[in-house]
């Protein structure tokens, strides 16, 4: 019989995320829980995550994390293949999984009278999955029509995993989610035998449970099903940090394609990595300037003012495990050429280095974001995310709450400060797709193999 | 707030592509209040006091069912509604909806044409932002700067979805089940047609549809009956009258099968196959809605996704779907798979649906389907942005009031017998549409079937 300990938090054991109750336990094998109440419907969501993903990886097996994840639903001893879904949808439930660069999770949706179904059966795979080749040999196909879908056949998506393999020499952060296609295609049931092995344990595990429960009734049925579980030996990936880029790197794919597009991207900390813990912060704020919204200024200047480009985006992610990057895409318009369009995002760069961004903008943003914190409750499933994702890269899912005081304490100086700091030419990275005559292309291409894909 | 550009991968990938689906939460089943103004516009009310926000959604019939002859009319005058109105610029109705953080936004289908609203709930939010989306709706600028750079935009996106060869499946599908209905044509319009728009036209089709007869108001959120009331005032106050859209033409069932394939550069081909299937509030509706989800409904438990994704990991995503219009929209199935596959993969599918029409379901595949259905249902009505779409949906098809109370009695009822029933009047395999698009020029296996 396995014991409990109680993580005792700063003011007591119970915190607020957004308007709710969050309570946190740890069970003695390792197992964290999350429990946030959400009594507004008799409705519960279920996730575990563990700490692996796409930059646990290395060359070679790129892709293993999604791939057993895939096989996740592939059966147990006590549980065949399929019935873990046949169970979940009998009990009125939705489920699926996810994998990204830094986690793995899996979720169901239930009735909240049923969550000990859900715990049950996770608990059941989280240490007892049994991989079978016949179930892999299937899966992997599956598996790689996913990549098809997803990248071999959308430009766009092919442009940003090239431009992701040459943004980053060594660090994992260039490995795609969904894998290269030469690893997936000499993917062997043992590369996914020992990954399991090595990181589906309680000890690298977040369940996070949100909606109508009592935190004390979800820990007693965490004790039940997860507390009997072992704890495995979790040693943690190497570090393996990017060196610093030394100048502006440039990708160009070719590709059959109906219009051309172009990303690019500056080195940047996240939070996990800034010594200055406002930076990243102060980041975000810069990617809302620019995009947060239509008023924004890639929309407002690009797009409506001088009509250089078709669309126009940049992106920020605070929250990644590793240092990444900060992104600026777009199409252009009409007769307008990647070369006009870079031209014009570069002087927005400029622009933001050189002048303090306006009062009213800086004021637009924290409003977008107070309004969007009281939005996001609405979807439990989404404030189930929020504390997985910061969870599953050792950050504290408190600071989710601190996020609303975090934005609208950055000020223009910051702003302006980050812009001078990280955009930089040295640490750029430029890709644009290329567009092949769509005419020219209709014949069959070969996928990864032989090395002979390029037209 | 979008901090993702454009066309990039989202940062993680999910099992199937529907995980993101919005979650929820209501514990008894919403109380629909019903209404219609003075000058016509049917209402469609729930307070939610829980959170301070209310979210508001007018629909007018105006989608690309009414371009008569002009493809990418529909979509151009509901684009251009927020660009521009009351003497604003887009610029300043932006700068202006997201100072106060609320989210504007317009989009326009097949049927209908919709603009929307989320606001915080307070009065120096909401006030502010309810003045715009009633200049939006009832006082556009429809500028001749704003269509002509819309229009450009529209080209772009046109050429775009080229690329794709889902959306070129998708387009040709339409084209093929539909021929000369109005469902047919593609809903952004062609090169060609889009070229060809002229704003008076866009002026004219504003003029007729943006009427109040035409439109439907939803609101969820937390204010009560009578602020509900001036809100809808505030909004569509200012509409003429008008008159409600004409009843759309019935659709022809096909005569007889079709196959269609395109070359497309891509390493996967993508094939979509099905009819005409049924409209809402259709009497074959629930045997027909429970029958499908034994056949490709289910998420990850399907008969398809069972026999050509986990029995022969054929494809990543399979489905099949009835999508209810207000005459009979499609019944689709659909799939990708390598090049070389296409054939196996299509007569796994094509072997899976006539078994299904032949056979019906198993009593226990029944039993397994409403248990799930039934237990899931109060979870796509509990957030408010699941509820405010289920009223959009009862308000614009004249569905009855108490539509989500009977929901699960009447999948409940549901028999074996009355499944097979409706598949074998309603599903007609020998009839049905095939498009495929893909990378390889392959000779048809034309609709034999494995033995």
């Amino acid at each position: 019989m396995r014991s409990l300990l109680l993580i005792f938090l700063l003011l007591g054991c119970q915190m607020a995320l957004g308007a709710a109750v969050v309570t946190e336990y740890r069970l003695d094998n390792g197992l964290k829980l999350v429990v946030k109440e959400d009594h507004r419907a008799p409705v519960v969501i279920s996730q575990v995550w563990y700490k692996v993903g796409a930059s646990y990886e290395h060359d070679g097996i790129t892709g293993v994390s999604h791939v057993l994840e895939h096989m996740m639903f592939k059966g147990t001893d006590a549980h065949p293949p399929g019935e873990f879904s046949r169970i979940i949808s009998e009990n009125g439930g939705s489920e699926n999984a996810f994998t990204s660069k830094d986690y793995t999770a899996y979720f169901q949706r239930l009735e909240k009278s049923r969550l000990a179904v859900s715990f049950e059966l996770e608990a059941d795979r989280m240490r007892n999955l049994h991989l079978q080749d016949k179930e892999f040999q299937k899966e992997i196909n599956v598996v790689m029509e996913e990549r098809r879908l997803r990248t071999e056949d959308k430009p766009t998506a092919l442009t940003y995993e090239q431009f992701l393999a040459a943004a980053f020499v060594s660090s994992p952060m260039r490995i795609p989610t969904i894998g290269w296609m030469n690893d997936l295609e000499n993917m062997e049931l043992s590369d996914l035998q020992a990954w399991y092995q090595r990181w589906y344990a309680p000890n690298n595990a977040i369940v996070v449970v949100v909606g109508d429960v009592e935190p004390e009734a979800v820990l007693e049925l965490a004790k039940k099903y997860f507390g009997p579980l072992q704890p495995e030996e979790i040693v943690p990936p190497k570090p393996r940090l990017e060196p610093r880029q030394q100048g502006k790197r440039y990708v160009n794919v070719r590709a059959p394609a109906e219009v051309p597009y172009t990303v690019m991207g500056y080195k940047v900390p996240v939070l996990r990595t800034a010594k200055e813990d406002w930076e990243p912060y102060a980041l975000e704020v810069l990617a809302n300037i620019l995009d947060g919204g239509d008023s924004a200024r890639l929309t407002r200047d690009l797009v409506r003012g001088s009509q250089i480009a078709s669309s126009a985006g940049a992106g920020y992610d605070l929250y990644d495990r590793q240092a990444g990057l900060f992104l600026l895409d777009g199409t252009p318009a009409g007769e307008h050429t990647i070369a006009e369009l870079q031209q014009a995002l570069f002087e927005q760069v400029l622009r933001l280095q050189e002048t303090l961004v306006d009062a009213d903008e800086l004021a637009r943003v924290k409003s977008q974001v107070v309004a969007s914190d009281v939005y996001e409750q609405d979807s439990s499933f989404y404030q189930a995310m929020k504390v997985g994702q910061l969870e599953a890269v050792d950050l504290d899912w408190k600071l989710a709450d601190a996020y609303v005081d975090r934005i609208n304490a950055v000020t223009a100086e910051q702003v302006r400060a980050v812009a001078k700091k990280y955009l930089l030419e040295e640490q750029l990275t430029i890709a644009e797709l290329d567009p092949l005559s769509m005419e020219a292309g209709r014949t069959p291409r070969s996928g990864s193999t032989g090395g002979d894909d390029e037209h | 707030m979008n901090t993702r550009p454009a066309g990039m991968l989202p940062g993680f990938i999910c099992r199937l592509l529907l995980c993101l689906s919005v979650v929820p939460a209501a514990h008894a089943m919403p109380d629909i209040q019903h209404w219609v103004t003075d000058n016509g516009v049917r209402v469609y009310f729930v307070p939610a006091p829980e959170l301070p926000m209310i979210d508001v959604n007018v629909t007018f019939a105006a989608g690309s069912v009414r371009d008569d002859g002009q493809p990418g009319l529909a979509l151009m005058t509901n684009t251009l509604l927020d660009m521009g109105a009351a003497g604003l610029t887009a610029d300043e109705i932006a700068t202006r909806i997201e100072s106060l953080g609320a989210e504007l936004s317009t989009s326009s289908l097949r049927e209908m044409a919709t603009v929307s609203l989320r606001s915080l709930s307070d009065k120096s939010h909401l006030a502010p932002a309810l003045g715009i989306l009633a200049d939006v709706i009832s006082r556009p600028n429809l500028d001749k700067e704003d269509f002509e750079r819309e229009r450009e935009r529209r080209l772009v996106a046109i050429r775009r979805s080229e690329q794709s060869p889902s959306t070129v499946a998708d387009y040709r599908f339409f084209q093929s089940v539909y021929a000369e209905h109005p469902y047919a044509h593609r809903v952004s319009g062609t090169e060609e047609s889009v070229k060809a728009l002229k704003l008076d036209a866009v002026k004219a089709f504003y003029k007729r549809y943006y009427v109040a007869r035409n439109a439907v108001v939803s609101i969820v959120g937390d204010l009560d009956r009578k602020a509900a009331g001036a809100l809808v005032e505030q909004i569509t106050g200012a509409l003429p009258e008008g008159e409600r859209a004409a009843a759309l033409p019935p659709v022809p069932l096909l005569k007889q099968a079709e196959e269609d394939r395109t070359l497309h550069p891509s390493t996967q081909t993508h094939v979509l196959m099905g009819a005409p299937g049924m409209h809402r509030g259709d009497p074959d509706y629930f045997p027909l809605y429970v029958g499908n989800h034994i056949l490709g409904g289910g998420g990850l438990v399907s008969r398809l996704y069972e026999e050509v994704r986990e029995q022969r990991g054929l494809s990543y995503s399979v489905n099949s779907y009835f999508s209810p219009m207000e005459q009979d929209g499609p019944y689709l199935l659909s799939l990708q798979t390598r090049n070389d596959q296409v054939d196996e993969a299509l007569a796994v599918m094509r072997k899976t649906l006539r078994d299904f029409v032949d056979k019906g379901p198993t009593e226990d595949e029944l039993v397994a389907a409403k248990k799930n259905i039934t237990g899931g249902f109060p979870l796509r009505i509990a957030s408010n942005s699941g509820i405010i779409s289920h009223l959009n949906m009862i308000g614009f098809y004249d569905l009855p009031l108490d539509y989500l109370d009977t929901f699960n009695d009447k999948v409940t009822a549901v028999t074996q017998q009355q499944i097979k029933d409706a598949f074998q009047r309603r599903v007609s395999p020998q009839t049905m549409v095939t498009i495929i698009v893909g990378g390889e020029e392959q000779v048809s296996s034309g609709i034999a079937e494995p033995d």
